[in-house]
């Protein structure tokens, strides 16, 4: 398999779809790229700026201010919904009828259009008829979106609400292809339940822990939509993720080489830290491929 | 995994149902009759049979099933090739590009937007199906290829050389051989490629003003309004659940291994 033969087939095998992510991938990088080196005033004409809108990003503390926000929520949103999903793929039921109905029903949050996710939010948190306003009121406690803290549980919730299944998703499909036999040599040696789970669970749900762990991270890091729903961004820009500075920079305030400059240096973020996990991968893709083999 | 009934597992699935349910609720009452509880009072479909007789409105549905359509037809056909090549050749290159595929898959819409907009006013496809179709491409390609590899490589190569001897042409291959072996992964690629496609809202709003637009910019143009009619709102979110729920049944022994890019189950 080896020879150039095979290597020119594979490319010819590989070029439809490297002409479509050209076109939708790399052609709008490259306008970036474009943009946020030239200077415009309406119209078509560029003109070039060389690193004065980087210097400008780089320097605003907005920018600063923005990313850490993005980064704090990614971060919370992992710390919750990692060990939560864990925690619930480890009590679910083996196989079963049971399992399956839990795990469609788990899946509905994501397989709802992110708008009315962030619509329903909306209403949930709705003073007077929201249900999660109604219910806290109902205990004496009154939801207050005017409120930092809790606009940013609010959207904590929302989003454990709509991706912790993912996480339970991930884990108890590798769970489930554990054998009895570890089990019951476990049983024969009577380790405890946090024996095996630190022994024999925990090491083989490292990859899909880093497979969740990356995608739980990357969606919330750009999550757009939601906030922008259920928040607009507020209280003041409190909740003003990156992506949401993003749009508003290109599209309403049309500042293309400002908005060129941050789209870069996202992209940059977004690609170191997606090469620091595709070393925690990669590597076992192959692993991996060949124990479905062996046990389908 | 433990043998006793999954209480906890069962009471978080409850606690998740409760907004949903909550929605559907609300989809059934009328306008300010709504009193947005958890018990349902004179429920009626009024909302949706209003929705499903508003070209307004239901051509939203029909705007997002087209262009998602469309999206799944290129993405599945451009996959399956690449796929083949991944799980088959080994090449120079190989890792780095299944790295920028993931690079894709992680890549902003937000930072996508703008060039986007330009790209296809250029072209003069702003509000076209097959604009809203292409730009998903970036994230569905990969995702599709990523479960499609996964598939193919359960089938044994022997197939492949067997088929060679045999005097298979490509195209009599793929057709006759190995489409029938991955019939489920294609459905599982198919139904990813659908949902994340029509789950999305930032591209397929922005690229559509009129004719092509979807059912998420017809609820935030009715939702950005005081007077919202939320039971009118709600009803139109049911209706966007409804086509994962019902496909996702079809799939649900494969929906991790969908959500994971192919790498698990």
């Amino acid at each position: 398999m080896q020879s150039t033969h095979h290597n020119k087939t594979a490319w010819l095998y590989l070029l439809p779809a490297i002409v479509v992510l050209i076109a939708v991938g790399v052609v709008p990088i490259a306008f970036v790229i474009f943009y946020s080196l030239h200077d415009t005033f309406g119209g078509n004409v560029f003109i070039w700026a060389g690193g004065q809108w980087y210097a400008q990003v780089l320097s605003s503390a907005e920018f600063y201010q923005s990313v850490l926000r993005s980064l704090g929520f990614a971060l919370l949103v992992l710390s919750v919904q990692i060990p939560l999903g864990i925690f619930i793929a480890l009590r679910m039921p083996k196989s079963g009828l049971l399992t399956t109905i839990i795990i469609v029903l788990l899946s509905i949050p994501m397989l709802t259009p992110v708008i009315v996710v962030g619509y329903l939010w909306k209403a949930m948190v709705q003073p007077g008829t929201g249900l999660l306003y109604q219910s806290l009121y109902s205990v004496g406690i009154t939801l207050d979106m005017n409120s930092t803290l809790w606009t940013w549980s609010v959207l904590l919730l929302m989003d454990t609400w709509h991706w912790t299944g993912l996480v339970v998703l991930l884990c108890y499909a590798r769970l489930r292809a554990i054998p009895n036999a570890y089990y019951q040599a476990a049983a024969i040696d009577s380790a405890g339940a946090w024996a095996v789970f630190r022994y024999i669970q925990l090491p083989r749900l490292k990859l899909v822990l880093a497979i969740a762990v990356l995608l739980r991270f990357m969606d919330s890091f750009t999550l757009y939509t939601e906030p922008y729903v259920i928040s607009r961004g507020g209280p003041g820009v409190s909740t003003t993720f990156l992506s949401h500075e993003l749009v508003q920079t290109g599209l309403v305030q049309f500042d293309l080489g400002k908005a060129g400059a941050m789209a870069v240096i996202y992209f940059l973020i977004v690609i170191f830290i997606s090469a620091a996990f595709y070393r925690l991968v990669m590597p076992k893709r192959e692993v991996l491929a060949l124990q479905s083999k062996g046990i389908a | 995994m433990n043998r006793r009934l999954a209480i906890f597992p069962l009471f978080y699935t409850l606690l998740v149902m409760i907004p949903v349910y909550w929605l559907i609720t609300i989809s059934l009452q009328a306008r300010g009759s709504a009193s947005e509880s958890l018990v349902l009072s004179n429920p009626s479909l009024d909302n949706f049979r209003y929705i499903l007789s508003e070209p307004d409105w239901y051509l939203g549905y029909v705007n997002a099933l087209i262009y998602v359509t469309i999206n799944v037809v290129i993405s599945v056909s451009v996959a399956l090739p690449a796929a083949y090549a991944f799980s088959r050749f080994r090449f120079p290159g190989n890792h780095l590009l299944f790295f920028a595929l993931l690079m894709l898959r992680m890549m902003v819409p937000a930072i996508l937007l703008v060039p986007f907009v330009q790209m296809f006013s250029t072209l003069n496809l702003i509000d076209t199906h097959i604009a809203v179709a292409v730009s998903h491409c970036f994230f569905t390609i990969p995702l599709a290829i990523w479960i499609l590899e996964g598939f193919i490589s359960e089938v044994p190569v022997e197939m492949d050389e067997s088929a060679a001897i045999d005097g298979y042409s490509v195209f009599g291959f793929f057709r006759k051989l190995l489409l029938p072996q991955i019939a489920t992964g294609i459905a599982v690629t198919a139904f990813f490629c659908f949902m994340f496609s029509w789950i999305e809202f930032l591209l397929s709003n922005a690229l559509t003003t009129i004719d092509a637009k979807p059912f998420g910019g017809i609820m935030t143009r009715v939702g950005s309004v005081m007077s919202a009619n939320v039971p009118l709102l709600a009803a139109a979110g049911v209706l966007g659940i409804v086509p994962g729920v019902i496909l996702a049944i079809g799939i649900r022994h494969h929906l991790a291994r969908g959500f994971s890019l192919g790498r698990v189950g």
